[in-house]
């Protein structure tokens, strides 16, 4: 199955889905969070018939379009990239994959695509009710989009709802409720788009700030201030609550992952939480190069296992349990899970083959041992090891994921800081005063893209070398192509998402100079 | 109630589903077909907005139906999926590429300090016109044509050429069919130009090149359906899923199909009507015949390539690797699922119905741009 892949192949493949995901993410959240602040805005209008606020929506819904180009634009790639790039994954998980892409085009991106031309051009065409429904549907639409993506990529994560099916060599569907309303999904959902709403609070206060410094458009700022300040600090506190909750997940799901973004080696019940480290170049564990020591570390104790398990003692395994097991706290090693992988894909081989010699009877037997929920239980769900042969690969980069980690966790808290402090500050009415808080505002921005980049770095690189959690490896997943036609889109890609980000941010930054413009309409 | 349907009735209502999304996305290609007559309707700067402002209006919707197309094709075929994108590379990374470049020139073209200037953009919209038609019509051509690709038994794609799809232009057949959706995109960008912009200079010349537009449009299309009358094609059998070559195929399909075939004929007329009846009455609503005819044609076609046990992807490589609405398919469950989704299908071209009317009631005019806050 692996033949003709080879390493470079499956890089560049993963480099070309990172570049775009990443240049797709640069966009996504403030779309998710900015319609929804200008949404707000909007009723704002509607139901203060104050004229200000049409003018005040109106300036951040012409920021909002420029960046929502530039979003679909980056999406479409991404979408027909898993066909493109990644085309044996696309068979072998299409059938739970696709349904939530098909839903997602077929509900919510009609309904954002529809109501966004009306929010736009409709202001002198429809009533003021139909129009601030458009912008709420936009804002749904938008937000719902989110949601069936995630859901696809919680999949990944932990497989639910399906059965393999050998006739067909794939995944299928048993369950689809299993699969929306998996714990996994529905956290990850929340997570994300509430640290999209911080993102874009942040985005409004920080241009709104700029503002006030240079003494324009005041009034305007300081509205969107207060709108932004206290939409920030309930969307902050709600994606610290499903963060906890995703961590729970990982740790339950993903045992590597958590071992990996928290840097813990080896396990121990009650284990201490890094607050903060520096990762050092020495080898910490000679059998793993892997692991590096840590230069410096702040630990707090217990809280680890409170964290993943709640219970302030509970045993986390680390990384090196799970790569050797831990047989006094039931941790199967990855040596065992390996020969498991590896006996299920042979079954898989000898039914395939005994369907090809017409041998019915043997073919029978074999799809009935491979259905029957002891294999399925005590083998299958370890049919992606059968393709690993160094258990060490089975560790994702560990600077990169505790980094990452550590970087989400230590902004989210300063974001929650900084939205008190903005809404503190502009009902005291002394914002104005507060420059230095003020350019601290501005340079929060790219803080919240960071914040926002780290979140996903760590959850699809932290789940390497898995695409699809302990079922199938990245490199098994790769469509068979030269590595040199990936390289050419890869560098064709990024160029052409460079350029639209620099036209982005140039055009961004002109209209934030030239402000709102007058109100000349007569609604 | 989905659930009592048989698999096969299952397969062949989301073939018919993702075949209309098609047949509209072709329909839609009116913004592309539009943007390759910027620069040949407009004569000035205010004509020129004015013209991009009409299509900047519908351009989400064209972009939208091509993503829900793919979305729904990996939902119910996803060997198709997995197949055709991951094995034509080039073709699909060029079609995706030209729609990126379109999807910010509207928004960034007017704007103050956009980086590559206003012209720059236009271009984009030219390029997006052009290469987006006529390379979907060629990927399209590979239904009835085949492409170079073999399955394993985990059916994993091996592409038979380095070219990775790009060799089908070598068909002229699929050329054909490429060359056929590019004019009729530009036929149908005239008639939404004839259509929606208050402007009688811009009726007058649109009305002049539909005619210059027509005349490849039927060459290039009947030659494409001409031919394909004439053609072999890949039946299979049901059951056991072997494939072989069937003289004359599609002429079979047509005969067997009676109903198919009558959609087809009244969607060649409503085409044919939409522009006789602007060339001669001088009317404005062809767009809505060409529009309607261009969507049971392209429907009909579609349904053509697979029903009646044939081949919808045929591989020129490895015959028994041919896709059919039967091996590519996903599980009944998904389709079961999926079916009651589509269910939402009629509330949504309800509600684009409606908005489309409202903003569509007055024709837009260069007094509107004027006064309007948020322009292309």
């Amino acid at each position: 199955m692996l033949e003709g892949i080879n390493l470079s192949l499956v890089d560049w493949s993963r480099a070309q889905f990172a570049l775009t995901a990443m240049y797709h993410w640069i966009f996504v959240p403030l779309t998710l969070g900015l319609a929804i602040i200008i949404a707000i805005m909007e009723t704002l209008y509607v139901k203060t018939g104050n004229p200000e606020w049409k003018r005040i929506t109106k300036f951040w819904m012409t920021l909002f379009g420029i960046n929502f180009a530039v979003g679909i634009a980056t999406g479409i790639i991404l979408e027909f990239e898993f066909g493109t790039n990644w085309s044996n994954y696309s068979w072998f998980v299409g059938d739970i994959f696709g349904a939530p892409l098909a839903i997602e085009g077929i509900l919510a991106f009609f309904m954002e695509s529809t109501f966004i031309a009306i929010m736009f051009f409709g202001w002198n065409k429809v009533s003021k009710g139909f129009h601030l429904t458009a912008t709420w549907l936009t804002a749904i639409g938008a937000n719902l989009s989110a949601l069936w993506i995630l859901v696809a990529n919680a999949w990944m994560q932990k497989p639910v709802g399906m059965v393999f099916n050998p006739d067909t060599a794939r995944m299928e569907m048993t369950n689809f409720w299993d699969v929306l309303f998996s714990p996994m999904a529905v956290h990850k959902f929340l997570h994300t788009t509430s640290s999209s709403f911080v993102l874009a609070a942040i985005f409004v206060i920080g241009v709104s700030a700029w503002y006030i410094l240079k003494g324009r458009h005041v009034v305007m700022a300081r509205k969107s201030i207060v709108v932004a300040a206290i939409f920030g600090i309930l969307a902050s506190l709600y994606t610290v609550m499903t963060g906890d909750s995703s961590a729970r997940d990982i740790a339950h799901y993903q045992p590597m992952k958590f071992a990996s973004f928290e840097g813990l080696y080896n396990g121990s019940e009650g284990a201490g939480l890094v607050a903060l480290g520096l990762i050092s170049q020495n080898v910490a564990d000679p059998t793993n190069e892997n692991l590096k020591d840590f230069t410096v570390k702040i630990e707090i104790p217990n809280v680890l296992s409170y964290m993943a398990f709640l219970n302030w003692n509970a045993f986390v395994p680390g990384v090196n349990d799970l790569i050797k097991g831990n047989e006094k706290y039931g941790v199967m090693g990855a040596i065992d899970k390996i020969t498991r992988g590896k006996l299920a894909i042979e079954k898989l081989k000898a039914y395939k083959n005994a369907k090809k010699a017409h041998q019915l009877a043997l073919a029978d037997s074999l799809k009935t041992e491979i259905m029957s929920p002891d294999f399925q239980k005590n083998y299958f769900k370890y049919f992606g090891y059968g393709y690993i042969s160094d258990p060490h690969t089975l560790v994702p980069s560990i600077p990169l994921s505790f980094y990452s980690f550590h970087i989400m966790v230590v902004l989210g808290m300063y974001f929650i800081f900084f939205f008190l402090m903005a809404l503190y500050y502009t009902l005291k009415g002394k914002i104005h005063k507060k420059r230095s808080f003020l350019r601290i505002a501005i340079f929060t921005i790219p803080l919240a893209y960071l914040a926002s980049q780290a979140g996903w770095v760590l959850a699809e690189a932290g789940r390497q070398p898995w695409v699809i959690q302990d079922l199938m490896p990245t490199m098994a997943a790769v469509t068979k192509i030269s590595t040199g036609a990936v390289q050419v889109t890869f560098w064709l890609f990024a160029i052409i998402f460079t350029t639209l980000l620099i036209a982005e941010l140039k055009i961004m930054m002109r209209q934030i100079k030239i402000g709102p413009k007058s109100e000349g309409g007569t609604n | 109630m989905f659930e009592s349907l048989s698999l096969i009735s299952l397969q062949q209502y989301w073939w018919l589903i993702v075949s209309l999304l098609g047949a509209l996305f072709v329909f839609l290609t009116f913004v592309q077909g539009g943007g390759t007559l910027l620069f040949t309707i407009a004569k000035n700067e205010t004509e020129k907005s004015l013209l991009v402002n009409t299509l900047g209006r519908k351009w989400e919707f064209t972009f939208t139906t091509l993503v829900t197309f793919g979305g729904a094709f990996f939902a119910s075929f996803p060997l198709f999926y997995a197949t055709s994108f991951g094995g034509a590379y080039w073709v699909w990374f060029a079609i995706l590429i030209s729609f990126v470049i379109q999807a910010v020139s509207y928004e960034f073209r007017k704007k103050p300090a956009n980086f590559l200037g206003a012209k720059t953009y236009e271009v984009f919209l030219f390029l997006n016109g052009l290469l987006g038609p006529l390379l979907v019509g060629v990927a399209v051509g590979t239904f009835f044509n085949g492409a170079m690709f073999s399955l394993d038994d985990m059916n994993h794609v091996t592409w038979g050429t380095p070219f990775r799809g790009l060799e089908a232009v070598l068909t002229f057949h699929n050329v054909a069919l490429g060359l056929a959706v590019l004019f009729l995109s530009r036929i149908l960008g005239l008639l939404y130009f004839m259509n929606s912009v208050d402007n009688e200079s811009i009726y007058n010349r649109s009305k002049k090149h539909l005619l210059y537009n027509t005349v490849p449009f039927l060459v290039f299309f009947l030659y494409f359906v001409i031919a394909l009358l004439f053609k072999d094609g890949f039946a299979y059998k049901s059951g056991t899923g072997e494939v072989t070559l069937e003289t004359y195929k599609y002429l079979h399909n047509l005969l067997a199909m009676p109903v198919n075939t009558i959609m087809l004929l009244i969607g060649v007329v409503g085409v044919l009507w939409g522009i006789i009846s602007t060339l001669l009455k001088g009317d404005t609503n062809g767009i809505w015949f060409a529009g309607g005819g261009t969507v049971l044609t392209v429907w009909a076609l579609l349904i053509l390539a697979a029903f009646n046990h044939t081949c919808f992807y045929p591989s020129a490589l490895n015959v028994q690797s041919s896709l059919t609405i039967e091996n590519a398919s996903s599980s009944r469950f998904t389709l079961v699922a999926m079916s009651y989704v589509s269910l939402f299908v009629p509330f949504v071209l309800g509600y684009i119905w409606y908005a489309w009317k409202s903003m569509n009631n007055k024709k837009i005019s260069t007094g509107e741009l004027e006064q309007e806050h948020h322009v292309y």
